[in-house]
């Protein structure tokens, strides 16, 4: 992980900062066609680059690739610090697929204040970019925060529920209120590194540098803080049970488009994949992590599944189905093994095509009927087969029908989770039959039967546009389903990395280090293990 | 030359899948649909036949790696397929009776609406069934077996308007699931142990599996077949799922699909051997399952129900097959079954056909002038099935029940034995009350009654053929070519000597159970008419519980449907009202915190969590005086982290 590839155009910086500048241009903008023409020009652009980063990325490299490093504030060692590896560089084709799709979804769906929204859209997208490509921590914070602003107003100002205003403070405050205690545990592994600098006489006494802190040992109870503290910013986010409850709210009255990013770009499990576990891998494999985060995980696939079976109103029930899946990425991460961490991953990226497609499906109802409550549907097949098709596809995917995206991620996941605690595992397939039963029962109840009385004469099939995100989605899934090499040989190497950075930990680099400094430095240093307050292996 | 033909076997009707399901539907008529859908499966039959000649003429069995599919760390899935006998055998069955059944539905979906999109999943259906039996790791017999259950919810709800259609297609899917599961663990636990998932490679280092395991593993796998070949206690979908077009009864609810459990067994039977306990519960399921369904079916009064009951029951003969060491005499029934209740399956579409979709056969009766065709086939299908020589059901079902016999599962012997009798006996019923007596059908229904076109009786007049030969590539019993050719993938079943004189005697017996059953099916229905209601009558509680069907699905609905309804509306109320309510009590107490007027409180609450208070008071204004609020707010809390931060930095340097 630490290696490094550099690039000698700064595409990332481009890749990050163009919607941000295209969302400025907009601002000039007066005629509503124009801005939707611009907004999607923009999109497809980002997207064009984001092609470009994944076409021209170094599979199965642990390296971090496009790096762009520039000091900021050196007196802290903060610096802009960019790039991505096979971890992160899913993400960032992932998101600006999603924006493409959301701004082609919103062409006539948002009748209100077109241009801001769009704006908003866009900035949204730079902020998720930046979470995604950033290896320094203070920068990573930055954009964390930042989100929270066009999300807020996306929510607040666009979505369709009355409980809007309400949904969208609570958004923010859950994830701010989260995000203190991460800034926390982001300033203790500073100070960590700072105290081990001086210690060894290091150049640069302070550090937010991902790459740099990995390079230093961090004692497990300090790990144990930090790991915790962290956790509350991404348990928060992502959500994971049970810190979830503003999620079925976010989602039920922001609209479609914000649903699809806050349901289809996972932030929080990607914290913990980035962050956490590689910087504190042995608090992540300590026993009381492991099964703390595992009966979190497996209270969500279960809690989530039972809740979206009852739920009457498709995006609620979409809510907490998302509850449940998060349950698998989270135990996936604590197998903290290959195919877990393999697993999770692909998981994180298949939702956003899954869930997120079925939030697109939602807009399509919501957008026929004014409503996903269950009352206004039922025998939709006969009259829009097409939407009941790629619904029922869609649908499919997200419980993990082979074929389709869905069954990758959640084989690896429950393989590299019975792998590591059978019986975990074991109760975690139960979530594969309540995963059917709730989409199957809503589907049957929405799609097949005689046509519902609620139901228009006119309703329409899916019209081009809608085609357009639905076509897209259903390649993805069956791309990914089918034949998922590209994308597995992507992120191998770097979950490898990831792999062994679990298994040696900490001591590992204090080893490698150690040997480093043997010889560049001949004398006078005391040896490794015999010196307070680091790591000691029995703590193990 | 062979491996590609391998490769061709699942292409051509996944090809036209592909065709008929993107573009059919806007590009060309209903001719061709229905010409690209059997003839893509005719020509992944002709491909079936080369790669058959060719294993018989080598005895090698061909492995063909297609592309890599999952992959990482120490895992390899590979897209790739295995070609043994066993996998022969299951090719040509699928195939061949598949083809069959896609020429029959031609004549028999004629001018249905979604006609194209019936054959595009039979098609999918094909695609799915031929990686299930051609796979060489469990994972794409995983592919395969969770794709056949989802075109057999397709296909349950074809008619996706009716409500039962919509209900039995979940309920399949859904139950299956259950099994899926378990299947999923017996995955996981093959890796875990063997650190691959190719057959060869597992059957390979066999000798390493510990007892215990062999039963952890065969007992997952079991779960996973008793679902999809609808066993105790998972068999409840499968009469639910008639509520399809006949033909897809007969394809996969009777032929193909369901027997996949028993093809799974039979392709584990290395890790079953090394599990008598496991070995014993398939057994006894079986057993059980063929005594069961079978009762059931004596009292059923749709058409299709009786011979769904019939399925379940006969799978139960294949289950004790298996669960008796069997395997090849399992795979051979599963074989006869296949000729045999397709033509019944195909032959009763043929009746429904013909009565305009009427299935209730106390409305029947009198029909075998009428359809002199689809009656005569009807009743092969039917000596076929009750075991009468030299019938193709005879011979594997006496071979399972000899099986049992002589290697002294005395119990499991009579469960069959019984089971043959009531087997006959309903089998008979079906076909005195349906083609006999007088007619019992209104006016309307008896004036449109017709033969059906050449296009339908023609499958059924090969499968009847089969029906009535099919029997003879396991002749002598144990000895014949059948044995011969799979001893290789499902192990030599006649290991020990047996003398001729028992085998002729335990044939007669099971000839004489089959003619019994007749003989009382023509007594009742034929001789003394008036008898049947009696019994009933004189039955009282047996007869009812019978007729519903011992009440097993209200009993499920029961024990665990409504109950799990029960706790979602349960977790729903503690998600609002308690975990939320955590939630909003946190920013209430931030409220009154405020109030209070300690410095500390002041400082730190303000700027921290009070603004959960500011929040709800400000949720009323209008969205432009929040957004110079929010602002402020968000300086404030970053503030309060950047305090709150200061302490604990503070704290820890102390330290």
């Amino acid at each position: 992980m630490l290696e490094q590839l550099d690039s000698t155009f700064p595409i990332l910086t481009c890749l990050l900062f163009f919607p941000l500048v295209g969302a400025a241009v907009l601002w000039l903008f007066d005629d509503e066609d124009l801005v939707r023409t611009s907004a999607l020009t923009i999109a497809l652009v980002e997207l064009a680059l984001a092609i470009f980063v994944l076409m021209r990325f170094v599979p199965g490299s642990p390296a971090m690739q496009f790096v762009e490093h520039v000091p900021w504030i050196p007196a802290l060692g903060i610096s802009y610090h960019l790039a991505v590896d096979g971890i992160s560089v899913l993400f960032v084709g992932l998101t600006a697929f999603l924006t493409v799709l959301v701004v082609i979804y919103s062409w006539d769906t948002i009748r209100y204040q077109t241009k801001l929204y769009m704006m908003a859209l866009l900035a949204l997208e730079t902020t998720t970019m930046g979470v995604f490509i950033s290896l320094d921590l203070i920068l990573f914070f930055v954009f964390w925060e930042l989100m929270l602003i066009p999300s807020y107003f996306l929510i607040k100002l666009w979505g369709g529920g009355a409980e809007r205003h309400y949904a969208a403070l609570k958004y923010v405050l859950y994830t701010l209120l989260g995000s203190v205690f991460m800034l926390v545990g982001i300033a203790l592994l500073n100070i960590n590194y700072h105290n081990y600098a001086s210690l060894h006489h290091m150049d640069q006494l302070y550090s937010f540098d991902l790459l740099e802190l990995l390079a230093v040992p961090v004692p497990l109870h300090q790990q144990m803080l930090i790991f915790w503290l962290m956790f509350m910013g991404f348990a928060f986010k992502a959500p994971v049970f049970p810190f979830h409850t503003w999620l079925p709210d976010a989602l039920l009255e922001g609209p479609i488009g914000m649903a699809v990013v806050l349901a289809g770009i996972k932030l929080g499990t990607f914290g913990f994949m980035r962050f956490s576990i590689p910087l504190l891998p042995e608090a992540s494999k300590s026993p009381t992590v492991v099964s703390m985060m595992m009966a979190l995980g497996l209270a969500a696939i279960v809690y989530g599944a039972i809740m979206a079976l009852v739920q009457p109103d498709f995006r609620r029930l979409l809510a907490y189905s998302s509850i449940s899946h998060l349950g698998f990425i989270v135990i996936g991460l604590f197998a903290l093994n290959y195919q877990g961490l393999q697993g999770s991953l692909l998981t994180m990226i298949n939702l956003g095509f899954t869930t997120a497609g079925l939030f697109f499906i939602a807009g399509f109802l919501q957008s026929r009927q004014q409503t996903t409550q269950l009352t206004a549907f039922g025998g939709m097949a006969k009259h829009t087969p097409l939407l009941a098709a790629f619904f029922l596809l869609i649908g499919l995917a997200s419980i993990g029908l082979p074929g389709t995206n869905g069954f990758v991620g959640e084989f690896l996941v429950l393989l590299g989770t019975f792998k590591a605690h059978w019986v975990f595992g074991a109760f975690a397939v139960t979530g594969v039959i309540f995963g059917a039963a709730y989409f199957l029962w809503y589907y049957e109840r929405s799609m097949m039967g005689p046509v519902g009385k609620a139901v228009r004469e006119s309703i329409d099939d899916l019209h081009l546009r809608e085609m357009v995100i639905a076509v897209s989605l259903a390649i993805m899934i069956l791309w990914i389903g089918l034949y998922p090499a590209p994308f597995l040989r992507m992120m191998n190497g770097s979950v490898q990395a990831l792999v062994n950075r679990i298994d040696h930990g900490t001591v590992a680099v204090l080893k490698e280090r150690g040997r480093e400094m043997s010889d560049t430095r001949p004398a006078g240093d005391e040896p490794l293990a015999a010196r307070p307050g680091s790591l000691a292996a029995d703590s193990l | 030359m062979t491996d590609l033909l391998i490769k061709l076997i699942p292409v051509f009707p996944l090809l036209a899948v592909i065709a008929n399901g993107l573009i059919g539907r806007y590009l060309w008529s209903h001719e061709w649909a229905h010409r690209l859908a059997w003839g893509s499966v005719g020509l992944s039959f002709l491909c079936t036949i080369g790669v058959f000649a060719d294993v018989v003429r080598t005895g090698t069995a061909h492995e063909v790696v297609a592309y890599p599919w999952i992959f990482g760390g120490d895992l390899t899935i590979n897209m790739a397929f295995l070609v043994d006998p066993l996998t022969c055998v299951m090719l040509l069955v699928v195939t061949g009776v598949g083809f069959l059944i896609h020429v029959y539905s031609v004549g028999y979906m004629h001018g249905e609406d979604g006609f194209t999109r019936f054959f595009t999943y039979m098609n999918l259906f094909m695609v799915s069934m031929l990686l299930l039996v051609m796979g060489n790791n469990y994972a794409v017999l995983f592919i395969g077996w969770e794709g056949v259950g989802l075109c057999s919810y397709l296909l349950i709800g074809y008619y996706y308007d009716k409500v039962s259609a919509a209900k039995a297609a979940t309920k399949a899917f859904v139950v299956n699931r259950i099994g899926d599961a378990g299947f999923l663990l017996a995955i996981f636990l093959v890796f875990i142990n063997f650190k691959t998932l190719d057959y060869t490679k597992v059957f390979a280092q066999i000798g390493h599996l510990s007892p215990e395991m062999a039963t952890a593993i065969s007992l997952c796998l079991l779960v996973g077949a008793i679902g999809k070949s609808a066993q105790i206690p998972l068999y409840t979908w499968l009469p639910d799922a008639m509520e399809g077009p006949t033909p897809v009864s007969a394809l996969i609810h009777a032929a193909t699909m369901v027997t996949a459990g028993v093809y799974m067994i039979v392709r584990n039977h290395l890790i079953f051997d090394l599990s008598p306990v496991a070995l014993t519960v398939v057994g006894v399921i079986g057993g059980a399952t063929a005594l069961f369904a079978a009762t059931i079916g004596l009292v059923q009064n749709d058409i299709k129900r009786v011979l769904a009951y019939s399925t379940v029951s006969q799978l139960g003969y294949m289950f004790l097959g298996a669960g008796i060491g069997a395997y090849t005499a399992a795979i051979f029934h599963l074989m006869t079954h296949a000729f045999f209740k397709a033509l019944l399956f195909l032959s009763a579409g043929s009746v429904i056909h013909a009565l305009s979709g009427e299935q209730d056969i106390r409305k029947m009766g009198g029909l075998s002038h009428k359809i002199p065709w689809t009656h005569k086939l009807f009743f092969i299908g039917t000596i076929a099935i009750a075991g009468i020589p030299p019938f193709a059901g005879f011979w594997s079902k006496d071979e399972i029940m000899a099986h049992a016999f002589t290697h002294h599962h005395y119990v499991l012997y009579g469960m069959a034995a019984i089971g043959a009798l009531l087997t006959s006996f309903y089998m008979f019923r079906l076909t005195y009350l349906t083609f006999y007596g007088k007619s019992r059908m209104d006016h309307h229904t008896e004036a449109h009654v017709h033969e059906s076109p050449m296009v339908m009786i023609g499958p059924l007049m090969v499968l009847g053929v089969l029906s009535l030969t099919g029997g003879f590539i396991g002749f002598p019993p144990d000895q014949g070519w059948l044995h011969d050719f799979l001893a290789p993938a499902a192990g030599a079943s006649g290991e020990h000597e047996v003398s001729t004189g028992l085998v002729l005697t335990l044939m007669m017996i099971a000839s004489g159970i089959a003619l019994f059953g007749w003989a009382l099916a023509h007594y009742l229905y034929s001789v003394n008419p008036t008898a049947p209601d009696r019994w009933a009558a004189k039955a009282g509680v047996l007869y009812s519980t019978l007729m519903n069907k011992y009440y097993i699905d209200e009993l499920y609905d029961l024990l665990f449907v409504e109950p799990t309804k029960k706790w979602g509306l349960a977790l729903d109320w503690f998600d609002r009202v308690v975990l939320d309510g955590i939630v909003r009590a946190v920013g209430h107490m931030a409220e009154m915190g405020a109030a209070g007027s300690t410095w500390v409180e002041k400082h730190v609450i303000y700027g921290g969590i009070n603004i959960v208070g500011y929040g709800n008071h400000l949720m009323a204004r209008q969205w432009r005086q929040l957004q110079s609020g929010m602002v402020h707010h968000y300086a404030a809390i970053i503030v309060a982290g950047l305090f709150l931060l200061a302490v604990v930095i503070q704290l820890i340097v102390q330290r």
